[in-house]
């Protein structure tokens, strides 16, 4: 039933984050079952697959974002930076400055733009000037210009789309290593959409970047990298189980897939 | 089974007084109207009523002045007005910290555990305790014992059996308010590597200030008036306050006792007591109405 591919053809040290057999679990229900995948430094790596394949809950567990569900439990290992993040010494708070999130729907705290992206940077010790790096990650999030006019204005004040760009560059603004997105565009329309996606290929230049989408032309524009999740229905019980069918090139995925069910879902015939 | 249409061309689209539906609607409203009207009679009532009985001795030195010895004219209620605002301060003491950190425990951080749910019980049944078992319980706790330095009746008595009556409300408004607050915010705290207790401090509790404000204030408001608890704790004094740790007046007691004394002074000064009192819940409800009207913009 399930497949999955091993990738070995990249080199240690371009390994970002390494998910050795992950089996993760809410209460005794299985969601993604024997996850096996490396998510390499420096590039853009896309998560696609029919909803409820458990693609958002694989990447919700790289910033350990899924200890807010009491009965979340993983089996197996989630490798970044050869320490796994679920043993028991490691901090979440630690995990979650190095490895930050962009949400589905754009939640900008309520307060003023500039204390939005000043907020993270101060918690995690940043003493340098702060209306930089303010203006810098404002700039490179692709949102200056529309506020830079209005930083003491409610960040609730934006449109969707540039609330989006906020949460993005409140995001960069704690300078992690990596960024997780979570359908960051499902809630926007295709002008900001767009302009999202420009801000990624600006960001991936220094960040590593995991995205999950429903939409497939994203995973093309934006990735390097896509992983195809499929689910299935498990003898005798309820729900689905979530598996990883295949990771590769995006090129690969979407013209020349190795699996059936790939290239039945890149093409469109189901899901 | 075929259905003919009217003529629509030549119906006209006016609306006619006349028909049952249109007449049943008229009086329906009237009768919804009627009974809100009775709803808020009993509170211009009282307020008229009361203003009515203690107009007379009504003026601005009665703020500040003692009330007569029994048999003499004149004097005032401004020992009790200051009683029930130190009764009341002292209240907010010890029930805003507990009745805020609970709540703030049960929406945060319970993750609804057994724990959790026993403790909503508790303070759902603690919402129903008649004011008087609060009273008395404080009385067999700290006034007969005399732990408080050796003191009986006091101030401070009084002020923890109050907040034993604000507790459920604050608790329940806390939780029910950070409740609203959505799950992405405390995600997008957490998201750029804020701990649990910068996330509640910095983002959460901000967002939700205006609802446990708001549930403060209607708690003060509810037990402001309270006289049963008062009776057995703070007990009353015909002086000025002594301290926070002696008994002294308060307006609800003042009121009860004067009320019921043979001499015209001083039930007149228990209606202009109760004026006052009225008023003053009065303007802490609206008070709370403004703040809540925040959370709306």
């Amino acid at each position: 039933m399930s497949f999955s591919t091993h990738i070995t053809d990249v080199p240690d040290d371009q390994v970002a984050i390494t998910c050795d057999n992950v089996t993760i679990s809410y209460g005794s229900f299985e969601a993604v079952k024997s996850v096996f995948l490396e998510v390499p430094r420096g590039k853009v790596t896309a998560f696609i697959g029919p909803s409820g394949c458990g693609k958002s809950t694989v990447l919700r567990c790289f910033n350990r974002m899924n200890d807010l569900i009491p009965s979340f439990s993983l089996k197996g290992r989630i490798i970044y930076e050869g320490q796994d993040l679920y043993e028991p010494k490691v901090d979440p708070v630690e995990v979650r400055r190095r490895i930050g999130m962009v949400f589905q729907r754009p939640n900008p705290f309520p307060k003023s733009i500039y204390e939005n992206i000043a907020f993270g940077a101060r918690i995690n010790g940043y003493t340098g000037d702060m209306d930089e790096l303010v203006e810098r990650s404002l700039r490179r999030a692709a949102v200056w210009d529309e506020c830079k006019d209005k930083l003491q204005e409610s960040g609730y004040s934006l449109s969707g789309g540039q609330q989006q760009r906020l949460c993005i560059a409140r995001t960069i603004a704690t300078q992690p290593d990596v960024i997780l997105m979570d359908e960051p565009c499902s809630a926007l329309d295709p002008i900001s959409t767009l302009k999202v996606e420009e801000t990624m290929h600006e960001l991936k230049k220094e960040f590593t970047i995991v995205i999950v989408t429903h939409n497939m032309q994203q995973a093309v524009r934006v990735s390097d990298m896509t992983a195809f999740y499929n689910a299935d229905a498990v003898e005798g019980g309820s729900g689905k189980v979530g598996y990883l069918v295949e990771f590769d090139e995006t090129a690969n995925i979407f013209n020349n897939p190795k699996q059936q069910s790939t290239q039945e879902y890149v093409s469109g015939r189901f899901g | 089974m075929t259905f003919s249409s009217p003529n629509f061309s030549t119906t006209s689209l006016h609306r006619k007084p006349g028909l049952l539906r249109n007449r049943a609607n008229g009086a329906m409203t009237a009768l919804a109207a009627t009974f809100a009207t009775i709803a808020v009679l009993p509170l211009i009532f009282v307020i008229a009523y009361v203003l009515i009985k203690g107009i007379s001795v009504l003026s601005p030195s009665i703020f500040f002045e003692l009330p007569p010895p029994p048999g003499l004219d004149g004097g005032g209620i401004g020992n009790a007005l200051i009683g029930t605002l130190v009764v009341t301060l002292i209240s907010c003491v010890f029930a805003v910290p507990v009745g805020v950190g609970g709540g703030i425990y049960l929406a945060e951080f319970s993750q609804g555990n057994k724990f959790a749910e026993f403790v909503r019980f508790g303070t759902n049944v603690l919402a129903g305790v008649p004011s008087i078992i609060a009273g008395v319980f404080i009385y067999g706790l700290v006034v007969s014992t005399r732990v408080i330095f050796g003191n009986s009746y006091s101030a401070v008595a009084g002020g923890l059996a109050l907040a034993v009556l604000m507790l459920p409300t604050i608790i329940k408004t806390t939780d029910e308010g950070l409740k609203l607050v959505p799950q992405e915010l405390r995600w997008g705290a957490l998201g750029v590597g804020a701990s649990t207790f910068v996330t509640t401090m910095k983002v959460v509790l901000p967002a939700a200030v205006a609802p446990i404000a708001t549930g403060v204030v209607l708690a003060i408001a509810r037990s402001a008036g309270e006289t049963a608890p008062l009776i057995f704790t703070a007990l009353f004094s015909p002086f000025w306050p002594e301290g926070i740790f002696k008994p002294l007046a308060t307006m609800s007691v003042l009121i009860f006792n004067f009320a019921i004394m043979p001499y015209e002074a001083q039930i007149t000064l228990a209606w202009a007591a109760s004026f006052v009192l009225v008023v003053m819940i009065l303007g802490m409800n609206i008070f709370a109405r403004w703040i809540s009207g925040f959370a709306q913009r």
